[in-house]
């Protein structure tokens, strides 16, 4: 259970892409396909640019610790008592900062869904999943993944801090109440 | 100081798959559609604007690439972005240098080609465009997800049903059939559109527009040098912007896009018109229906139904010429397809080409009033802009 496995998965599809442009330069000097559909020439770029950002976390790294200690936290304005979630450490009606972090009652309702059929690249690996904004009790709106294959509008959920697999990082989401 | 400012020139390429072409190529067939129409030369225009998401094509600058193809260099350009409004954001760019009289003539072209990369490559590319760490990361939304999560809760609220989306599908198909420069050119049926695929439930590969390739160009002028290109200038009355929170949890109501409907009511107040009767006023109308879905909530936010009735709209076919008010008889986004930064600008070049009698044959309205209006939404109602035109000059 890694990050390299669903990682290496598709980096094998790639590869062996690669290995068919390599056989057509082999062949013809250049790295030049034709479209199957309409016979249009496409020239296969020989660079290729993989991503991987690193995003900073230091203002709001007290969520990540309460993700460790199975807590879904927020953070509120004690001046304007505005709760955020995603939660920000910026509180710019005020212009206050250094926010208290409170946590998110786990009972919820869910106020709309979708199911991904068709899914990104890099969540290729899962079965299709169904992702929910939920109410929670406190008037606060969560978006997560919903662990039903009936979900519904106005259906009691519960959120949890649980392991995303295969990566087996901590996560949150809910499941039926 | 504000002036008046004219479109005295259009240019619109074939929407779809085009790979028989590179992407500055593609912009140039816009460009120069539209430079002949205008019957200016390169020399004439002092600004242009160019409307491009990119990341799915090579050309990290456009602008320059676009402006160097098509011999506009050395005048001054910029890309714009305002994801599927991008065009329109392009079209505001040039409208505000004319307006305030910093140039007499001025180009927006949109261009996008996002056949350059994979399907599933481009569905993560648009899924990450939101909040990114929230919404992406974790949980994998796609953009069909989004307005999905619209989709479910308006159902849920009103009684809309799939076949009600479907007749959204069904029109775009019927138009874009009819439309030389459409990517689908084949008419669907309600039984088609039930069976086709889910892509992110409740919405179907039917109720999706397309990934597409294409470019669109419009040259505005100021009124002394409109006058003196043409006859049948189409003046832009009004525009309204608005926009909405990267986070859509951060969303209290899921069935309509408020950030389109703050800016309908912003171009409304400008052209002096009410919005209970807006329908009324247009000739034709051009609405953002990346999905069916979109279409409907369009309806709305432009004030064409009341709350919780656009579907209606829909099931009674209000929407085909002859009916309440056309809408998206070019095929709209779903059936002419959806080259994210053309968008915006190929709305503008159909709702001009409708209020001059040069629509394509069997997609042609009859024009009463002289006025259109365009609704291009970016993102999940990230952006939004609505701009009103006519064929009579406004007040200044």
């Amino acid at each position: 259970m890694t990050i390299l496995e669903p990682r290496e998965k598709i980096q094998k599809e790639i590869s062996s892409l690669i290995s068919m442009l390599d056989f057509v330069v082999n062949q013809t000097g250049l790295p030049i396909i034709k479209d199957q559909k309409n016979g249009n020439k496409l020239w296969v770029s020989t660079r290729e640019l993989t991503l991987r950002y690193q995003i900073p976390i230091n203002r709001t790294s007290k969520f990540f610790e309460g993700l460790k200690e199975g807590k879904v936290l927020a953070t509120k304005c004690n001046r304007c008592n505005t709760v955020y979630f995603p939660p920000q450490d910026d509180c710019p009606k005020c212009k206050a900062s250094s926010l208290e972090w409170v946590e998110i009652p786990p009972e919820g309702e869910v106020i709309t869904f979708t199911k991904i059929n068709v899914k990104p690249m890099s969540f290729s690996h899962y079965n299709d999943y169904v992702v929910g904004i939920v109410k929670m009790s406190n008037g606060v709106n969560v978006l997560g993944w919903i662990n039903t294959d009936s979900p519904r509008i106005g259906m009691k959920v519960k959120l949890k801090v649980y392991e995303r697999k295969p990566e087996g990082y901590l996560t949150y989401g809910f499941e039926p109440l | 100081m504000t002036r008046n400012v004219a479109i005295i020139g259009t240019g619109h390429t074939k929407f779809g798959v085009r790979n028989d072409v590179n992407l500055q190529e593609l912009a140039w067939e816009a460009i120069k559609q539209a430079l002949e129409e205008a019957g200016i030369e390169q020399k004439d225009i002092e600004y242009f604007t160019v409307g491009n998401v990119g990341m799915w094509s090579s050309e990290e600058l456009p602008a320059v690439v676009i402006g160097e193809y098509s011999d506009l260099t050395p005048k001054g350009t910029m890309r714009v972005e305002a994801a599927c409004a991008s065009g329109s954001a392009a079209l505001r760019d040039a409208y505000l240098a004319i307006k305030s009289g910093e140039a007499d003539i001025a180009l927006a072209v949109g261009v996008e080609q996002m056949s350059q990369s994979p399907t599933p490559q481009v569905v993560e590319l648009i899924g990450r465009a939101g909040d990114y760490f929230w919404e992406f990361e974790n949980f994998g939304l796609t953009f069909p997800g989004y307005y999905a999560l619209y989709a479910s809760a308006y159902m849920s609220k009103y009684g809309m049903k799939e076949e009600d989306l479907g007749h959204i599908a069904v029109k775009a198909h019927y138009y874009g059939s009819r439309n030389p420069y459409a990517q689908f050119q084949r008419e669907i049926t309600m039984e088609e559109y039930l069976k086709s695929r889910p892509v992110a439930w409740p919405l179907k590969l039917l109720d999706s527009s397309p990934i597409t390739d294409g470019a669109a160009a419009v040259i505005l002028a100021s009124e002394n040098i409109a006058k003196k290109y043409t006859d049948s200038p189409v003046w832009i009355v009004s525009q309204g912007v608005g926009s909405g929170t990267a986070n859509l949890s951060r969303r209290e109501d899921f069935t309509h896009i408020e950030a389109a409907r703050f800016a309908a009511e912003q171009a409304y107040k400008k052209a002096k018109i009410s919005f209970d009767e807006s329908y009324k006023k247009f000739d034709v109308a051009e609405v953002h229906d990346c999905f069916t879905i979109a279409e409907i909530m369009a309806y709305e936010d432009l004030g064409f139904a009341k709350r919780g009735e656009g579907y209606l709209m829909a099931r009674e076919d209000q929407t085909y010429i002859g009916g309440k008010i056309p809408v998206n008889v070019d095929g709209g986004l779903k059936a002419k397809g959806h080259p994210i930064g053309a968008t915006g600008v190929s709305m503008a070049v159909s709702i001009t080409r409708q209020l001059l009698y040069r629509a394509p044959k069997g997609t042609q309205i009859d024009v009463r009033n002289g006025m259109g209006i365009i609704h291009n939404v970016g993102g999940t109602g990230h952006y939004a802009y609505v701009t009103i035109f006519s064929t009579r000059r406004p007040e200044p």
